[in-house]
């Protein structure tokens, strides 16, 4: 009994927030990786490219949720999910036609591309408050819960409760679909391979005759996709608000960075890699440990290795420690210079 | 070439004297509040209620012989000292003769000793509530409509202690402000003899506060008091701390209370409770009409605490008869304590009759103003509590 409640305690704090977490960083940083891998810059405006699609999914699910249309017990945010999409992806190709084309005919250096994604960024995060406003938006319907961690205890006895909701498990499920999808796209369609192969050497690929444009175009409409899906997801978790997405991009390129940026993989570990560092090291373990301790050794302090100020510190101790000893990444993209 | 350049000259002066004349009876008014960041929710109104009692002002046409009062807003963003800094300066760079703000406390600190104290600018803050200000080297410009939290923190202790609450977990947002108010809550409540499990930062935007709660879950106690933003980190943290199982019951001091919280929380937030500074009587009830007239809530966190930093700064230069920092400000305690005849909102234009006639006023405004030590509010509280997905009144302090 103690051990099953020092399981369900640790599952609750630490195992599903930090899987979600890591899911959604996941998503994001798989964007970011992409258009590093394949237009090689670090692309700044990607969390506020997130917050616009997003922003979109939020008004067609309350048009929807105005007209009656819903999913039953699945949020109606997911039925909007393509339309939101779709906007998005025409966003980020009229940014791309209006403003990165330009520097890259001028054959840009990427430290420049870095500086005009910003000024992108600025100027979508303007859109967006715009349109939405800075405020908090909550467009999320149906049970929050799957299993809220008072219906736990009731149902099992035990002191500790188990809370899962809807969202977390809708985000660790489209997000394996969408990984999933991508990695076939991007290893088993002739698309996909000319993209790798565009990524890989970009005058060979040239050379073997496939159109850069094309290429550019595909890779924008998939990182719009992902940031859509990515967006949707953490507001549906959490909540939608344009400040957040913002800030939302510094773990995002950590998880890119550690994982390797321009590896869709290391991407994935990445992002498991800075939500679980963030949630288990400050974690306090007073309540596990508790449990599993006879009574005469319980910890009367909290048993914490750092407090919670420091969980960034952690992410980016781990950031700094990758780039010194594998500047390439876990997962060998491409060199970080 | 002599004539020309004379005759520019001349049109030059005719030019300078149309302007100075039309300068002197201007009076323009600097809101200087985090109109993006960690409270934006809370300024637009806030800005509203300044921007009332200029405009009552103006329409009296009763201030320094018919001056007309211009409000001019910026931003600091709330939480970026430098962006404050620097629109400060413009501020004042573009003549203002007041500086309504800053909204948060950091932002106001260093406002204050960068661009306020080296300007000779008077500042009153509606908003800022660490105690760190009420020892700050001001050079006497700096003022609030705002109690301290030092004050804040007895309110808090006291009402914990009523509820039958033993035990707390505390989280603040790392700042000024949430350290100051986690600081003197602590104290106050060990004061009382209760037990305070945890301290914890957060901080604020982040993505994800899983871990934040996991620590404050570990520690336990009766409740958690979350000294946050109802718009960052706050929110979040209860929002992680209720999905998780962690606390029912929240403790909400000032920063935390306002109608966007429930709304965004929803019905689990329902029985939690807290305090924020706000007056009973008849000043809030005129303003919250007025403010009603006008479009905006009144009972918006600190909105009639920036009226009535706006009535302060008008009815001190009436007093002093002059709209220059340096001739008013030793007005401004004058006009807001006692004695004298009480003035409340919407009867601005009577209070300049009576400055001009050479009479004493007790401006009470819309937050009971009482400016005590080195010109901060006394502090009375509104204690609320969370009914039905409202923020409800339920007693005073």
């Amino acid at each position: 009994m103690e051990f099953l409640n020092a399981i369900v305690a640790l599952a609750n704090y630490v195992l599903i927030p930090g899987i979600a977490y890591g899911s959604q960083l996941a998503l994001g940083a798989l964007g970011v990786t992409l258009v590093y891998g394949i237009l090689r810059f670090s692309n700044f405006a990607h969390g506020d490219t997130m917050a616009f699609g997003t922003m979109l999914v939020i008004l067609v699910t309350w048009w929807m949720q105005s007209v009656g249309i819903s999913l039953g017990p699945v949020p109606t945010a997911l039925l909007a999910l393509p339309f939101g999409i779709l906007g998005c992806i025409a966003l980020v190709l009229l940014t791309d036609r209006v403003v990165y084309r330009f520097y890259r005919e001028q054959k840009a250096k990427p430290v420049i591309l870095v500086i005009v994604s910003m000024g992108v960024m600025f100027i979508m995060n303007g859109i967006v408050r715009f349109i939405i406003g800075p405020d908090d938006q909550s467009f999320s319907d149906g049970p929050r819960f799957i299993i809220s961690a008072r219906d736990f205890k009731r149902l099992t006895g035990l002191e500790e409760g188990l809370g899962i909701r809807t969202t977390q498990l809708i985000t660790v499920i489209t997000a394996i679909i969408v990984v999933a999808l991508l990695f076939w796209f991007l290893n088993k369609t002739r698309a996909g391979k000319s993209m790798r192969a565009y990524s890989d050497n970009e005058d060979l690929a040239l050379l073997s005759g496939i159109n850069p444009e094309r290429v550019v175009m595909m890779t924008w409409i998939i990182v719009a996709g992902l940031a859509t899906i990515a967006g949707t997801l953490y507001g549906l978790d959490k909540s939608f608000k344009p400040f957040t997405y913002f800030q939302l991009l510094l773990p995002i390129f950590a998880s890119a960075v550690v994982g390797g940026i321009g590896s869709p993989l290391g991407a994935i570990a990445g992002g498991f890699v800075i939500a679980f560092s963030e949630v288990t090291i400050t974690y306090a373990w007073k309540k596990v440990l508790g449990y599993l301790m006879p009574e005469s050794l319980e910890p009367s302090g909290l048993v914490q290795l750092m407090s919670t100020d420091y969980k960034f510190a952690v992410s980016f101790v781990i950031l700094l420690i990758v780039l010194l000893f594998k500047p390439t990444g876990l997962f060998k993209g491409q060199s970080t210079t | 070439m002599k004539k020309m350049l004379m005759a520019t000259t001349a049109a030059a002066l005719v030019a300078t004297g149309a302007f100075a004349e039309s300068h002197a009876n201007e009076v323009k008014l600097g809101i200087l509040f985090g109109f993006t960041g960690p409270i934006e929710s809370l300024t637009g109104p806030m800005a509203q209620g300044a921007e009332l009692a200029m405009s009552e002002v103006t329409d009296s046409g009763k201030l320094l012989d018919g001056a007309k009062v211009s409000p001019m807003r910026a931003d600091t963003g709330c939480i970026d000292s430098g962006l404050a800094a620097s629109n400060a300066e413009r501020l004042i760079a573009d003549g203002i003769n007041g500086l309504i703000g800053a909204a948060c406390s950091g932002a106001t600190g260093a406002v204050l000793q960068n661009v306020a104290v080296p300007n000779g600018m008077v500042m009153i803050s509606p908003s800022s509530t660490s105690p760190g200000l009420t020892t700050v080297e001001d050079n006497g410009l700096f003022f609030r409509t705002a109690p301290s939290d030092a004050r804040e923190g007895q309110v808090m202790a006291e009402l914990l202690i009523e509820r039958g609450v033993k035990s707390i977990a505390l989280t603040y947002t790392n700042n000024d402000f949430g350290k100051g108010l986690s600081d003197a809550i602590e104290t106050s409540f060990k004061e009382l003899g209760g037990e305070v499990t945890i301290v914890a930062a957060h901080e604020d935007g982040k993505a994800d506060y899983s871990a934040e709660v996991g620590a404050l879950a570990s520690a336990g106690g009766d409740i958690l008091v979350v000294a946050g933003y109802l718009d960052q980190g706050g929110a979040g943290i209860i929002n992680a701390a209720l999905d998780a199982g962690a606390f029912d019951t929240f403790g909400l001091p000032n920063g935390m209370v306002g109608d966007a919280l429930p709304e965004a929380i929803g019905p689990d937030l329902n029985g939690s409770y807290g305090q924020i500074p706000g007056a009973e009587g008849k000043g809030i009830e005129v303003f919250s009409k007025m403010a009603e007239d006008a479009g905006f809530p009144g009972s918006s966190s600190y909105a009639p605490e920036s009226y009535d930093a706006a009535a302060l700064f008008m009815l001190a230069m009436q007093a002093a008869g002059s709209s220059d920092p340096a001739d008013y400000v030793s007005k401004i305690i004058d006009v807001a304590n006692a004695p004298g005849e009480k003035i409340y909102p919407g009867e601005l234009g009577k209070a300049l009759d009576l400055l001009k006639d050479g009479q004493d006023i007790d401006y009470v405004g819309g937050s009971a103003v009482e400016l005590i030590g080195p010109g901060e509010s006394a502090g009375s509280y509104r204690i609320i509590e969370i009914i039905d997905g409202k923020v409800e009144t339920v007693g005073f302090k």
